[in-house]
């Protein structure tokens, strides 16, 4: 199984009563009153700094995101950040960009060259995410008509994907990148291009995307493995339907985890911290989370069938202590043991053989997140590495400059794969 | 074809169904009553058999279609405000009339009025009711996708508290319902995103038909101020102000509004 560590990098000190006065973290939250890039210099040093000690450390990749006027992530360009961990990542984590959010640019091209540029930089290292965007950062923070967004996407999709694998200059007449030359200096290293991630919320369209162009599927929520079970469950019946092979490195999904000596210990040292991220980097009105006509009716009709939205309100608003937490699997927390059997359990139930590991939550500090990495990395990582080794799949989306560390224990020198 | 705020449907309104641009866009519209033809174009809300239909279709024959892209339509056929006002036109073909009155209301005042700008023979007389279509710095109009449903009935009507609130209220139990009513938002949306702002000012001009302006005193949506807008660039046009009504002028005040709405069209 493949660990990466994945920051969303937070603002760590919200006010206390942030979630009583102000409506949202995302779209809304005044940045005048509430972001002081003074603090936002130390977090972005901070949140580098994890990522890198999470490549010295062993884990298989480093992951960065991109969201807009966001109190829980203000990473507005993840490939600014996937370039300063492209120089200073000596172990050759994989560096997985989860992703660009496509329909936010026209042209498009300057995704294709700016991931291409970091496939360079980073001699191949590069996981290419390509998310449809949530509704707030596309079509609140960055104007987009709702119904428009998946129409923009596809049409990115398969100019990037062209720009990429096409001789240049050719001509792309779409009905929302009309370029007369196509022709990107450089290409990507990697060939025929970089492994292709696409990150989700559930919807049906783009799990038939990831079965007709053999790419990924990752569930990104932070409501963790239990919930991610109907959303993984309906990928791969749609994979069996497209008569596409089970192959759990087909799938990722992310979960916030704390790492501590005992059981007892993670709840004292984390709690807070986590219920700071449920209080309020959560604090999104329902108004935000889907802007008429961002999803189709086809997914519509799934969510509603599926109870979809009604579940993953059931999460967002019951009372949440430790207990309710880790039962409902929102997090995975405890000893090192404790952590490594839930996960495995997760990655079984799931058929998922990537992990997204969410290690810095909320307001935790940097010394705590240090901890919880470094724990994850010495006790966690050696024996959840191996699930899935003996079953004989190939991991055909893994960049092929990365490091590949399957069996190997942390900290002992890896193969490299070129 | 029923909306929350909807009055039954009578016995003598028929629905009728058109295939339009190359047969790609369906079309629904209801007609009722007899008479020289009006078209009647709705706003954000949906279709929705009202008070003023009714009285429409007690002098003439009212034509109300609705909205495309309610139902499985790929909304893809009609990008722009220009591809709506097309579709309108062509509608007109499909209806055989070759001209009518177009009363429009909210967004529908929006489609009217790019109808008038680009069909200009074709349109004898406009009412707007409420029409956005312009962006003003000074009076910015709420976004209806980004406040609570409570908060926009608040904007929407004069009085929130009285009946109208509540048929005006999401059908929260009903997952279906709720869907179908995001849906045809979406679809206006889907022309005014994110600001109603779409070239009008460049277009407006061009309308020759008389123009009635109404607009409820209590208008905390889409505030009477944007009647300015509309004044200054029409060359025949007067204003009426309903007093005690919102943005649904025609619904909190029927009897006002639809006085008003017969007396311009003679």
């Amino acid at each position: 199984m493949k660990s990466i560590f994945f920051h969303f990098m937070p603002y760590r000190d919200l006010p206390e009563d942030f979630d009583k006065k102000h409506e949202s973290i995302w779209v809304t939250p005044p940045n005048d009153e509430l972001c002081d890039p003074n603090m936002v210099r130390q977090y972005y040093k901070w949140s580098l700094d994890e990522l890198e000690l999470a490549d010295r450390l062993g884990f298989d990749g480093v992951g960065v995101n991109e969201h807009h006027q966001n109190g829980y992530g203000f990473m507005a360009s993840p490939n600014l950040m996937a370039a300063a961990l492209a120089r200073r990542t000596p172990n050759n984590s994989a560096i997985c960009v989860l992703g660009n959010t496509l329909a936010l640019y026209t042209p498009a091209t300057r995704v294709a060259e700016e991931f291409a540029m970091i496939d360079c930089l980073s001699d191949g290292r590069l996981v290419a995410g390509f998310p449809v965007g949530t509704s707030m950062d596309v079509n609140f923070c960055y104007g987009v008509t709702p119904t428009l967004t998946r129409p923009r996407y596809r049409e990115a999709v398969d100019l990037i994907t062209q720009a990429w694998t096409r001789p240049g200059p050719f001509t792309f007449n779409g009905e929302f990148n009309q370029l007369r030359y196509v022709n990107p200096w450089p290409k990507p290293l990697q060939k025929p291009h970089p492994p292709v991630w696409l990150a989700g919320g559930g919807s049906v369209e783009t799990w038939e995307l990831a079965g007709d162009r053999d790419w990924t599927y990752n569930y990104l929520s932070f409501f963790g493995y239990q919930l991610a079970q109907k959303v993984m469950g309906g990928f791969w019946e749609t994979m069996d339907r497209m008569g596409v092979d089970r192959n759990p490195y087909r799938a990722g999904y992310s979960q916030q985890i704390c790492v501590s000596e005992t059981d007892e210990r993670a709840e004292e040292e984390y709690l807070e911290h986590v219920m700071y991220f449920f209080n309020k980097c959560m604090h999104t009105p329902p108004w935000f989370r889907e802007a008429p006509g961002y999803r189709t009716r086809r997914s519509s009709e799934f969510a509603i069938k599926s109870n979809q939205a009604t579940e993953i309100v059931r999460m967002a608003t019951m009372e949440k202590d430790w207990k309710t937490l880790v039962d409902s699997g929102m997090i995975i927390a405890g000893s090192p043991a404790t952590v490594a059997d839930r996960l495995i359990e997760a990655a079984k139930t799931l058929n998922a053989g990537n992990l997204i590991a969410l290690l810095q939550i909320g307001s935790m500090p940097h010394h705590l997140t240090e901890k919880n990495i470094t724990l994850f990395a010495e006790e966690v990582l050696p024996r959840i590495r191996g699930q899935w080794a003996d079953e004989g799949w190939d991991h055909r989306w893994w960049p092929s400059g990365a490091a590949s560390r399957v069996g190997t224990l942390a900290g002992e020198p890896e193969r490299s794969a070129r | 074809m029923t909306d929350v705020m909807t009055n039954p449907m009578p016995s003598y309104a028929l629905e009728r169904h058109f295939a339009l641009v190359s047969g790609r866009v369906p079309a629904t519209v209801l007609v009722a009553g007899s008479g020289e033809p009006v078209l009647y174009l709705h706003g954000a809300g949906g279709l929705a058999w009202n008070p003023l239909l009714e009285a429409l279709a007690g002098q003439y024959t009212v034509y109300a279609p609705e909205h495309p892209g309610a139902g499985q339509t790929d909304l893809l056929h009609l990008r722009d405000m220009w591809d709506l006002a097309l579709y309108y036109d062509e509608l007109l073909d499909a209806l055989q009339l070759p001209t009518v009155a177009v009363v429009g209301h909210s967004f529908g005042g929006m489609a009217a009025a790019e109808l008038a700008a680009n069909s200009r023979p074709r349109v004898s007389k406009l009412v707007l009711i409420a029409p956005i279509g312009f962006w003003r710095d000074d009076a910015p109009i709420a976004d209806l996708a980004g406040i609570s449903p409570e908060h926009l009935i608040q904007l929407l009507l004069h009085d929130p508290s009285g009946p109208l609130a509540a048929a005006l209220a999401p059908p929260r139990h009903d997952p279906q319902a709720m869907f179908e009513a995001t849906v045809r938002m979406a679809s206006i949306l889907h022309f005014i995103w994110p600001l109603p702002d779409k070239g009008l000012k460049r277009r407006l001009h061009r309308v020759t038909a008389p123009t009635l302006l109404l607009w409820g005193t209590g208008d905390k949506l889409v505030p009477p101020v944007y009647a300015e807008e509309f004044d200054s660039r029409l060359s025949d046009s007067r204003l009426e102000l309903i007093e005690n009504a919102g943005h649904l002028p025609h619904l909190e005040q029927p009897a006002a509004t639809c006085a008003c709405v017969l007396k311009f069209l003679g």
